[in-house]
């Protein structure tokens, strides 16, 4: 893996349109640190609707994440190394939320686990369980629009590993379960921490399905996308100290684990 | 190299395709920045202003939000040519960023509780907003509904227990028809658009606000006679289709 290699030669018209992309991407983040109200930073992001949001972000974003490791591992083990019929369904299927428009999302989720949902109305007949308005209708509505970062990077990284260790072991009288813990899963495991990295990234900056799906309350599901776009509509400088307080958190995350994790 | 110069080319053509014609004056189209309680109403203000005179050819786009969303985009200079605010504030910072000119009011619109269609949860006054065993929502205090909303509350003396601060009217109606919450409270005009879905409960008038809309003319304009027809329209004949969506005169 770590095989050194020669500085490659750089084709040198690749250059520009990298550039290009850079700057693309770059750019709106000055903008954003050229607006801020510097001097009043320490004020505005200790303010208890700050707080609130971000300890709801983060807790939720772990939380869909630790859901979607639990289930989405298991599914990206299936579609990479069995097949059956329909499987290219499933496969479409668990993807789909990625090209969904976030609010489509949302409505969908309250379709299926709303108090009139397919789903959420027997339960809340049953038991008075109700998801939306609650953090836990956060935590759904997070880990729909994010699994399918997860599930399609511990797939594509499950494809690209040897499989022959697994045969070995089996041969050498390993049982399935055996196999998969102490031989799949640790191949894997570049493959899952990056997944679990994006699809946290994923969740941490969710807002359509988040407000269509769980609404916006203070300290109850108002996350900092939501806080920070109603910010925007009476306190802009407000919404820009939320935005750079949610942009820290994501590279305090990022920067560190990056470079390890996504290759 | 191929590709690559092809890719050039196109991208070359694509920036100097963007840079003509845009500003042009003589094509005869104005864009209006509207509050997103006037979506449908407007849609329709505009389609009869297109017909009204045929020797006029201008032709009018349409583009909703809420009030301070588009407030925000008029005073970062985006291209538009008339701004119809749900609330006077929004306008005021507009007029006073010397954007606009002078605002006319053309609607007004009143508050009402809207609930889904049977009122399964019995509402039947703004007293239920402090119950915190009905699901409620309200908009957002930052934008006009969830400002008159509280301002009603306020004068009824109660002190709400929302479960969720929507961030626009569209939203939160969308809660009520589905059935996920017990009430909201949003304009008249949003419940009559909803038709059956949801019933619509009035507000005392000692406690309702009114709410009015002003009109202006933006000063960035590139069309300023074709702006100040579509205003004088809507003050005018204009009034006709507001009404027939409930909006009350001016």
């Amino acid at each position: 893996m770590s095989r050194r290699r020669r500085p490659p030669r750089t084709p040198w018209v690749l250059l520009p349109f990298a550039v290009a992309a850079v700057a693309f991407i770059a750019l709106p983040l000055v903008g954003l640190l050229q607006r801020a109200p510097w001097s009043d930073l320490g004020d505005l992001v200790t303010e208890p609707v700050v707080t609130d949001a971000l300890r709801l972000s983060i807790v939720s974003a772990f939380a869909a994440t630790g859901i979607s490791v639990l289930v989405g591992v298991p599914l990206a083990w299936v579609l990479a190394r069995t097949s059956f019929r329909g499987r290219s369904l499933v496969r479409a299927l668990v993807t789909l939320p990625i090209f969904l428009p976030p609010v489509v999302g949302g409505a969908s989720l309250l379709f299926a686990f709303g108090r009139r949902g397919l789903v959420g109305e027997p339960v809340y007949e049953a038991t008075g369980l109700l998801l939306p308005f609650s953090i836990w209708g956060v935590i759904a509505a997070n880990t729909f629009v994010a699994m399918p970062f997860l599930i399609i990077t511990v797939e594509s990284g499950l494809r690209a590993a040897d499989d022959r260790y697994e045969d070995a072991a089996a041969t050498l009288g390993a049982g399935r379960w055996t196999v998969f813990r102490r031989i799949t899963l640790p191949n894997a495991m570049p493959a899952v921490l990056a997944g679990a990295l994006l699809c946290w990234a994923r969740a941490l900056g969710e807002f359509g399905a988040t407000v269509t799906f769980a609404g916006n309350l203070q300290g109850r599901t108002q996350t900092m996308p939501l806080a920070v776009f109603l910010a925007l509509e009476s306190n802009r400088e407000a919404a820009i100290a939320l935005s750079l307080v949610l942009i820290a958190v994501s590279l305090a995350v990022l920067v560190p684990l990056r470079d390890r994790w996504l290759r | 190299m191929r590709l690559l110069s092809i890719l050039v080319t196109t991208g070359v053509l694509v920036v100097l395709g963007g840079c003509g014609g845009t500003d042009d004056a003589a094509d005869g189209s104005i864009t209006v920045f509207a509050a997103a309680s006037l979506t449908d109403a407007f849609d329709e203000v505009a389609d009869a202003f297109e017909a009204a005179d045929p020797d006029v050819d201008v032709s009018v786009d349409v583009s909703f939000a809420g009030s301070s969303s588009l407030r925000e985009q008029v005073l970062e200079g985006a291209p538009a040519d008339v701004f119809a605010s749900a609330n006077v504030p929004n306008m005021d910072a507009v007029v006073e960023a010397g954007a606009a000119g002078s605002p006319r009011v053309f609607a007004t619109n009143r508050l009402q509780i809207v609930v889904p269609a049977g009122n399964p949860a019995g509402i039947d006054g703004l007293d239920d907003f402090a119950d915190d065993e009905l699901l409620v929502g309200l908009c957002a205090a930052e934008v006009p509904c969830g400002d008159f909303a509280r301002q009603a509350l306020d004068r009824a003396g109660v002190r709400p227990a929302p479960d969720t601060n929507e961030p626009d009217v569209r939203a939160l109606l969308t809660k009520v028809e589905a059935g996920e919450l017990d009430a909201g409270i949003v304009y008249v005009t949003d419940v009559a658009s909803a038709g059956d879905r949801v019933e619509g409960i009035d507000i005392p008038d000692e406690h309702n606000v009114v709410a009015t809309y002003p009109i202006a003319t933006l000063t960035g304009s590139g069309d300023p006679e074709a702006a100040a027809a579509f205003v004088a329209f809507v003050l005018g004949d204009g009034q006709d289709v507001l009404a027939e969506f409930g909006f009350g005169r001016p």
